[in-house]
């Protein structure tokens, strides 16, 4: 039974897991750097433990240690991924909210995990031997972290060295490994939760907008996929969490090929991801409780039959990056932070009037995710919403969503991952 | 810290739920704890939180330190961002520039590390590197002397 829940990480994540871990009557104790001293969710949480920093495995398992907490709940980034991390607090004789160590090991080395996901049967990406362009990618990796596209054998020891050297700052090991660049293709992940024995799956989001490999817009469900195609992702996503004996939360991100809808499986990410919420606005369950629940070993509450998926959800997400200067991060104070509110419009944020945007941190600082019945309602509403957001005092990339919104490939919905690239350029 | 998160995303919406029925265009709610602030602008409503206590609204008018002096006839290296500042590409290599290297204005004699990404720091001007300031991992503020250059 988890009673005392301690949170490894900080930002919106950590507010998101304090709202559900109330609601639930559990304490939460919140991992607070000095950065973060004056934070929102160091505010709203119960309790709060002071660590240098999110991603030292010896000094977090410690401060759970000191706080008695039952259980740690990593986030996304940082330690979440962690093997080492889960099994340090299984040692420490606390729950891991998160798959099981020998998951994250199988799951965390990409190149692995695109071997296992062979053997489930799932369809991979060509490595090197697919020629150039290919990417590189961090073994550790996620959220472009580490990410390079390469398109000349010339560039590829430099390219190696600066995707090495961001990884190691983003996930503390340098290893990184090769795929083909796909250049036509649609990033679309199922959500699958598991119990060790059976899984579900919650739907598909397609987060195709994307610039450099990071994400800024994400939806669920993914547009204009059709049936078939849709039901095998889905189908393939359930099969591998199965084979894979997966406890917890996680995603399986395939990239499907804009023509002709194949689909080849890229990476499982075994957290709670940034672009949760559009799941849970189409499905009304709430994937931190879930992750919770499995966490403390019950087996799965829903089956397949219990998931309805109703309506359309859009996130963006609003970071402090000047999008008219080539995103330059903007850290600093914010000094006005009018939010969107309304009927079918959430915002996971921890940026309030004077809230500060550090620059030891990535640069998210909301989230705006709006609902509507079908995909042209959560349209409308997002450009009604983003046009009365207003973030003072950092540069937000909240005029580029403007302009997403308002374009007609998106408003037709189902781009590919260039949309970005032809937007950029008019 | 404490207790209670004083009003949910759906508590919120339902607000504005209301205040949209009618010809309210703003509400103010004001507690020891927080503000908030749901106005009609233009089509849509926004919520405005202020949680900020007093200590931390002193915090905001905090001075940026005062950029240290550069001796006259050096040219000082400052950081493009605020960050972290690195000598080196990674660590255990080998320090981008050590004092009295010669340098360009390209030549990048660090690295500053801003929300993760990696922003190279370029010399601006051609000469001697004279001293560097700041140490390895520290972070900075974006008017800061990591380094001065003695021009050749």
């Amino acid at each position: 039974m988890i009673r005392r829940l301690f949170i490894a990480n900080r930002g919106e994540i950590a507010l998101r897991v304090i709202r559900t871990a109330r609601r639930l009557g559990l304490t939460t104790i919140l991992a607070v750097s000095s950065a973060d001293g004056e934070s929102l969710p160091a505010r709203l949480a119960d309790e709060t433990a002071p660590v240098d920093t999110y991603l030292d495995i010896g000094a977090m398992i410690a401060a759970a240690v000191a706080a008695r907490a039952d259980a740690i709940h990593p986030g996304y980034g940082f330690l979440s991924e962690n093997a080492a991390f889960a099994r340090a607090a299984v040692a420490a004789g606390i729950g891991f909210v998160g798959p099981d160590p020998a998951t994250l090991d199988a799951m965390g080395d990409k190149l692995n995990a695109r071997r296992i996901a062979s053997a489930a049967g799932l369809p991979t990406v060509p490595g090197r031997e697919g020629g150039y362009p290919l990417l590189i990618k961090a073994v550790a990796g996620g959220g472009g972290r580490g990410m390079k596209r390469v398109d000349r054998e010339e560039e590829f020891a430099a390219a190696e060295a600066l995707a090495r050297s961001e990884a190691l700052a983003a996930f503390g090991n340098s290893d990184v490994y090769v795929e083909k660049f796909i250049a036509s293709g649609r990033h679309v992940e199922v959500q699958v939760l598991g119990d060790g024995s059976r899984a579900v799956h919650l739907g598909d989001r397609d987060c195709s907008i994307q610039r450099r490999f990071q994400k800024l817009v994400e939806e669920a469900p993914a547009p204009l996929i059709p049936d078939d195609k849709r039901d095998a992702l889905r189908t393939a996503a359930v099969r591998l969490a199965e084979h894979l004996n997966y406890r917890g939360a996680g995603t399986v991100e395939f990239l499907v090929d804009a023509d002709t809808f194949d689909f080849y499986f890229l990476e499982m990410n075994a957290r709670i991801q940034v672009e949760h919420p559009v799941t849970e606005a189409v499905t009304g369950i709430d994937l931190v409780e879930q992750q919770l629940q499995l966490a403390d070993g019950q087996p799965l509450s829903l089956t397949q039959d219990m998931i309805a998926l109703d309506g359309h959800a859009i996130e963006v997400r609003i970071n402090a990056e000047d999008p008219a200067a080539d995103f330059r991060p903007s850290p600093g104070r914010v000094t006005r932070a009018a939010w969107p509110a309304g009927p079918g419009i959430r915002v996971d944020s921890h940026i309030a009037d004077g809230g500060k945007v550090p620059p030891l941190y990535d640069s998210l600082i909301g989230k705006l995710i709006v609902s509507g019945a079908d995909r042209a309602e959560a349209v409308a509403r997002l450009g009604a919403a983003l046009a009365a957001l207003e973030i003072d005092g950092v540069a937000s990339t909240a005029p580029l969503h403007r302009r997403i919104a308002a374009d007609p490939r998106f408003v037709a919905g189902g781009v590919d991952t260039r949309f970005f690239e032809g937007f950029s350029h008019g | 810290m404490s207790g209670e998160l004083p009003l949910s995303p759906e508590d919120v919406a339902e607000i504005v739920a209301i205040l949209d029925g009618g010809a309210y265009e703003r509400l103010e709610i004001r507690t020891t704890r927080f503000t908030l602030r749901i106005a009609r602008d233009g089509g849509g409503w926004t919520q405005q939180w202020d949680w900020a206590e007093p200590e931390a609204k002193a915090a905001v008018a905090e001075t940026a330190a005062a950029a240290a002096a550069v001796p006259e006839g050096l040219t000082a290296v400052h950081p493009p961002l605020p960050g972290t500042f690195y000598r080196a590409p990674q660590p255990g290599a080998p320090p981008f520039v050590e004092i009295g290297d010669a340098v360009g204005p390209d030549t990048v004699v660090a690295i500053i590390e801003t929300m993760k990404l990696m922003n190279p720091v370029h010399a601006g001007a051609a000469g001697r590197v004279e001293a560097i300031m700041v140490d390895n991992a520290e972070a900075v503020e974006a008017g800061a002397v990591l380094m001065t250059i003695r021009p050749a």
